[in-house]
């Protein structure tokens, strides 16, 4: 088996941005659990580290906005952003073009992706490699769901690729890891900044870490707008990892809102048999 | 109204240092390549980030075009807020959705 660990976290820029601002208890204990998950992929020792994100208009915007699209690159700036907005310096990251392009004529067999040979992560994926591999010391290989601008691929096609995903990478000799990065409930860079809906939150992670699938997929975006907020659509991330791991279920690592960081700072891994 | 417009310049200004140097270099001519009303290019200029936000731009996008007119954190949301009460709800773009 060439999947070698599969978890989930947060990604909002508030994390590193704003992180003077926050319950200093609280942010200690969410950057722990990051940390351990990031000590946790390099004990699996993968040869490239697979983030499904959700990025935010920083390389795709509507003139061509692809459903799914899969990095292709041997190497990323990393952020896009301002660095002291987001409180990360700017670098070089990893990739490995070869193997994403392997990764990716795989996934086509059944599922429909867009490939990029040049992209800036945002926040989106800078704010969680600043945790779990803070010296950019795994190859990445992106991939990114649309969760921003409507319309948005339905939750079974996140889950399909995901299961898509998975084919692809039992299909190579290399081990990889796999991580999902998305808020849950959360109305971010609107006037309701900060606003969560914990019950909201703990009810989606309950589903998602026992992998009970008809119910992830359960949610129409109607729903999810009006509980969640637009922030919500990026349940996608989640369900594409849930695809990606079967059946397997997880474990809650550190859930908690905090709402400097607008969002419902989560941590969690998948239990691969 | 032309928020895709809004949203496409704004979003190159996010990731494009050359665009973001024709805007401080010459702001009129950048502008002119975009289908802009007059509202939406006072707007911009101003800047009226909460007059931009009550046209429907993205907060994602919308961000960091105040960040980069010099709006701390606060007051970014602040401009929203004060934006909804002089200028009424969302005009349009995802916060303006109607579910059918």
């Amino acid at each position: 088996m060439s999947l070698v660990y599969a978890g989930a976290c947060s990604h909002a820029p508030g994390i590193t941005g704003r992180a003077e601002r926050a319950d200093p208890e609280l942010r200690e204990s969410f950057y722990k659990n990051f940390r351990r998950l990031g000590q946790e992929i390099h004990d699996a020792k993968p040869d490239a580290l697979v983030i499904i994100g959700a990025e935010h208009f920083a390389n795709f915007f509507m003139d061509n906005m692809p459903a799914i699209c899969v990095g292709m690159a041997d190497h990323y700036e990393s952020p896009i952003e301002d660095e002291q907005w987001l409180g990360i310096q700017r670098t070089r990251v990893p990739g490995n073009a070869e193997l994403s392009r392997r990764l990716i004529e795989r996934i086509l067999q059944s599922s429909d992706v867009a490939y990029a040979e040049e992209w800036k992560f945002d926040h989106g994926v800078a704010v969680p490699l600043n945790f779990l591999t803070p010296d950019y010391d795994i190859p990445i290989i992106p991939v990114n769901i649309n969760c921003q601008g409507p319309p948005l691929i339905p939750l079974h096609r996140a889950y399909a690729f995901g299961q898509a995903l998975r084919t692809a990478i039992d299909g190579i000799p290399e081990r990889i890891a796999v991580v999902c990065t998305g808020g849950i409930s959360h109305w971010p860079a609107t006037p309701d900044s900060g606003k969560i809906n914990e019950a909201w939150d703990r009810e989606f992670l309950d589903r998602f870490i026992n992998n009970r699938r008809d119910e992830i997929l359960s949610y129409t975006d109607e729903e999810t707008y009006r509980d969640a907020g637009q922030g919500g659509f990026e349940i996608r991330t989640f369900i594409a990892l849930a695809g990606l791991c079967g059946g397997a279920t997880g474990e809650l690592y550190f859930y908690a809102p905090i709402p400097i960081f607008a969002v419902g700072c989560t941590v969690a891994r998948m239990n691969l048999s | 109204m032309s928020l895709y417009y809004v949203q496409k310049l704004l979003y190159q200004l996010n990731r494009d240092s050359y665009v973001r140097k024709r805007f401080d270099d010459d702001f009129d001519l950048l502008l002119a390549e975009y289908e802009l009303t007059p509202e939406e290019t006072e707007a911009i200029r101003k800047p009226d980030i909460g007059l931009l936000y009550v046209l429907g731009v993205n907060g994602q996008i919308l961000m960091h075009y105040a960040a980069m007119r010099d709006y701390e954190w606060d007051e970014y949301l602040a401009a929203m807020r004060k934006g909804l009460k002089d200028h009424g709800p969302v005009r349009a773009g995802l916060y303006a959705t109607v579910w059918e």
